[in-house]
Order: structure tokens, then sequence, then C-alpha cells
């Protein structure tokens, strides 16, 4: 899933301060599970800003709604406020439901109240930690099922590099040195020689090299594209 | 077997007990004392002198201009090459500027990660990793590079350099495995010689070196002097891969001050007498005490 943290308020607020009419638009997808950007924390971060521009002497109508998910056109349906009678939309969706609102709204600035992070899982009780970059080119057939390119700080794909010490990595103490893992791991899996094969450089296109990056599954788009005839 | 390419190569390849030693370029165009007391203290005793490459990541003068210098005044260098800090792009152009310059040994590292450094905003490249430079050097010198033309064809030089190759290990760290595995990489990817991290434990490390015999590559043991007790339990707490025994530590304790450079002197010529009879050599790292580099090779050599 994508986490989302909110941004500091005091930014939030710098954001907000030309406007007076505000829509703060939470996302029911990943950001409701991380619980930083769903209904409730639209609901929160409303009345938050309204006393926050009361204490700063100034009046501002701050409304909050949700919908489903801010990255798909059909769920814009369900918004029971509609963003073009507000002066802007603060929208706590990921980067990618800010963009994609922006586009469906071109009238209406759109203003991102998160700040967009990583893909992570739920590791422990409100803890989400990253797990994958999105490279565009997995490798966790011949690591063990651990990401040199997320788990190393240095993103190696040839092995630990003399940055590991103790088992932790050289940027962080409290991170574990990812390529120590990979070897511990493959050794149990009795895969050593997957760490012994030379990798050859990565490229980068399939990463952020290459501009935009799309999905488009063939069948689907054509139907699609005809049924619209 | 190809004429040797270097100096360093051809004093290895005698195998007679080689010394490198290490400077680092300022921070600032002020490079002429650095350059000075290489000559001084080095020059003539040395094979060849590593410049350092942005080291621990706190920003320099290039080590090209580095060794550019060391060139001119008769002091052959090692070009210390990282990853962190050049993509594949400018990693290649730097190689043939280098060998344009007259530089001939080059060591490929990864090196320290930006966030350690004093730009720790900056963007940490590591687009290649230290085997995939030498990687690249290998592709260099075969008269390509690492692209392609329009039909798909590696790209062809107009003149191709060649160097003599190094790379580093960690012979001491805690968990030595998959660092032996990493440099069985590196020499796969054409490390023709080998640095090591700083070494204070000849057991480990001749342990270490036995588990490398097979590869057949030089090596010299890495000698970071100490200059002080408190720089000793510095290096045991922060740096990766060392460990600095007790014995070290009191010695320096117990030694007074205006005494200390002579048993810092003392401590480095007895880990090289203990350790030369399982290497090829030492890589000596005086941390700007490059004065000291005849005594320390006089105590080794005694």
């Amino acid at each position: 899933m994508i986490v989302a943290e909110r941004k500091p308020m005091d930014e939030i607020v710098a954001m907000l301060a030309p406007h007076r009419k505000v829509l703060v638009l939470g996302c029911g997808g990943c950001v409701t599970v991380c619980l930083t950007g769903g209904e409730k924390q639209a609901e929160l971060l409303a009345g938050q800003l309204r006393l926050a521009a009361r204490q700063a002497g100034r009046t501002l109508e701050a409304a909050f709604d949700c919908i489903t998910r801010q990255c798909e056109r059909e769920f814009f349906d369900n918004l029971t406020e509609d963003p073009r009678t507000y002066d802007a939309v603060l929208s706590i969706a990921c980067g990618a439901g800010v963009q994609y609102m922006s586009e469906l709204y071109p009238e209406v600035p759109i203003l991102p109240g998160m700040n967009t992070t990583f893909l992570a899982s739920n590791v422990a009780g409100g803890v989400w930690e990253e797990y994958c970059r999105g490279c565009g080119d997995c490798v966790l057939a011949w690591t063990g099922g651990i990401c040199p390119i997320t788990q190393c700080s240095k993103s190696l794909i040839n092995g630990t590099c003399g940055g590991t010490n103790n088992g932790k990595c050289e940027v962080n103490p409290e991170m574990e040195c990812g390529w120590l893992r990979i070897y511990e791991r493959l050794k149990a899996l009795g895969q050593l020689d997957n760490y012994r094969t030379l990798r050859a450089a990565r490229d980068h296109r399939k990463d952020r090299g290459g501009g935009v990056r799309r999905l488009v599954l063939k069948d689907m788009a054509e139907s699609q594209e005809s049924g619209n005839e | 077997m190809s004429e040797p390419v270097s100096k360093l190569e051809s004093a290895l390849r005698a195998g007679t007990f080689v010394f490198t030693g290490e400077i680092g370029p300022p921070k600032g165009t002020h490079i002429e004392p650095v350059i000075h007391e290489a000559v001084a203290s080095l020059k003539g005793r040395c094979a060849a002198v590593n410049v350092t490459d942005i080291q621990t990541a706190v920003m320099r003068a290039s080590s090209v201009a580095g060794c550019k210098l060391l060139l001119d005044a008769g002091v052959e260098p090692v070009l210390q090459m990282v990853c962190r800090d050049r993509n594949r792009l400018a990693l290649q152009s730097d190689l043939l500027g280098a060998h344009i310059l007259g530089i001939r040994n080059v060591l490929a590292l990864t090196g320290d990660h930006t966030t350690l450094g004093d730009h720790p905003q900056s963007m940490p490249v590591y687009d290649l990793d230290s085997v995939g430079l030498l990687e690249a050097i290998v592709r260099l010198e075969s008269g390509t590079d690492m692209g392609r033309d329009m039909k798909g064809n590696p790209n062809q030089l107009d003149g191709s350099p060649r160097f003599f190759k190094g790379c580093c290990v960690t012979p001491c760290a805690e968990v030595v495995d998959p660092q032996i595995i990493k440099l069985e990489k590196k020499v796969a990817a054409g490390a023709q010689f080998v640095q090591t991290q700083a070494v204070y434990d000849p057991a480990a490390f001749e342990a270490f070196m036995r588990n490398v015999e097979s590869l057949k590559v030089p090596v010299l043991v890495g000698i970071v002097m100490l200059k002080s007790a408190a720089m000793a339990k510095y290096m045991n707490r922060s740096v990766p891969g060392v460990v600095v025994p007790e014995w070290i530590i009191t010695r320096l304790t117990e030694a007074s001050k205006e005494d200390r450079q002579k048993v810092s002197i003392e401590i480095c010529g007895q880990l090289i007498r203990q350790m030369k009879s399982c290497c090829q050599g030492a890589h000596l790292m005086t941390l700007g005490w490059d004065h000291c580099v005849p005594e320390i090779i006089a105590a080794a050599e005694a």
C-alpha cells in the first residue's frame, strides 16, 4: 500500500492563507488504511483548520468530504460536496489523487495536505515500513525475497558494502544491513549461488529514467475504445 | 601476461613487499602543501599514492586533480573512484580523462553514503556498484563503452585506456563470508589488486588471507595510523568492520603526549611485521601524518 503522512500544520495553514472557503477531501484507499488521510482525518483536519484560522483572527469556512478513491474517475460521482463551489480543495489523498483530481477540476486549486512517502507493509500496530520502491524490474527471485533496492541504503545489486556494521547499515544504526539479511536468507535456503552471480548494471529506464510510466492492458484498453465509439 | 601498465603493477608482480600511501585533496584550492608533503615523505618509498575521492562524503577537491599533480611531481597516483556521486556516463568519462592525463591505477569503491558527510541532502547515485564499475573499466579497455549505437552494437572508442584495477575489502568484518563473496565477484569483474580496510587483528587477517588464497590477487593490508586512544575508541564505535584491540588502546593511553606519535609508528610497524608474511604489501593511511611514513616503513622492515 501507499503511505502518506500529513504535512506539518504550519505548512498547510500557509498554503490555505489566500482562501476563505476550503473543502478537505479524504480518500478511502491506502491513506484510510494507514490512518492518515481518510474520512475521520478529513473531519478532524477541517476542524483544526477552522480553529487555527480563528486563532489567527481570520475566518475560514472548512468543510470535509471523502470518496472511495481519488485516483479513479467514477468515485468522484459520489462527492456530496461540489468542489467548484469552494476556493480550494485540500486533498489528503496521496500525490496520485491530488494530481488526478486537478485534472478533473481544472478550475479549482487542488492542494496537497500530505507528503506521499513510500510503498509499505503494516509491520506492527501503528507502524508502516517501506518494502518496495516500484523500480520496475523486480529482483526478489534471486535475493531471498528481500529487496536490495529498498533494504540497502545504496540500492547495491552485487552484495554488501564495507559500511555494514554489526549487522546494521552505516546510514542508521537502527536499520539492518539489507545485504546481510539477503546473505543469511539465501544461506538458509541453500541458494548462496544467487549471491555469487554477477549482476549487470540496472536499466533505469524501467525506474524513473524513462519519464512517466504507464500500464496499458491492451485488450481492456481496446475494448473500452470501441465501446466509446 | 601483458606488459604492466604502472609501477605499482610492476612492483607487485616482482613480488617485493610493496607500500602504498594515501593523500586527501583539500576542501578548497590550496592543494600545494598536500602535494609537497607527499613528495617529501612518500616519493621513492611508496610504489604509488592513493588520492581519495570525496572521502567520507565530505566535499573536497577532485581526486583526478590530485592525481595529476602527483604525476607531475614524479609520484605515481592511484585514482580512487567511488560510485556515490557519478552515474555511468560520468564515471566512464572521468576514466577516459584520467587515462588521457596519464593516470594508470584505479581503485573502484562503493563510497560512504551521502548522509554520513557534510552534504547529507545530496542525491546518492550508485548507478553502478563497485563490481559494475570494474566491469565498466574492463569494457573501456576492450575498446567499447557501456552504451549501444542505433543498431544495438557496442559503441566503439577512438582510443582505449588501460588501467591497473584495484578494489577494497573489509577483512575483519564481523560476518566476513559475504565480504569474501563480494571480493570474489570484484576479482571476476576485473580487479587485479586489493587494498583492505584498516586491520588491527593479525590473526583474523591471516584467516581471511587463507580464505582468499585461491583468488591469486595481491593484497595490501590496510594500516590506519591511530593518533590517540580516543581515536582508537572512536574507530571501534563508529567505523564498520574495524576492531582496535585492547593492547593497542592501552599502549596509546599509557604513552605521554610527546611520545604518542612514536608509539603510533611502532604499532604500525609491529602490525605490518606480524602480517607481512601472508600478504603482498601494506597500504598506509596516515591521515595527514605523512612525515611518519619513512619511520613506519623502517619499523616494518626491522
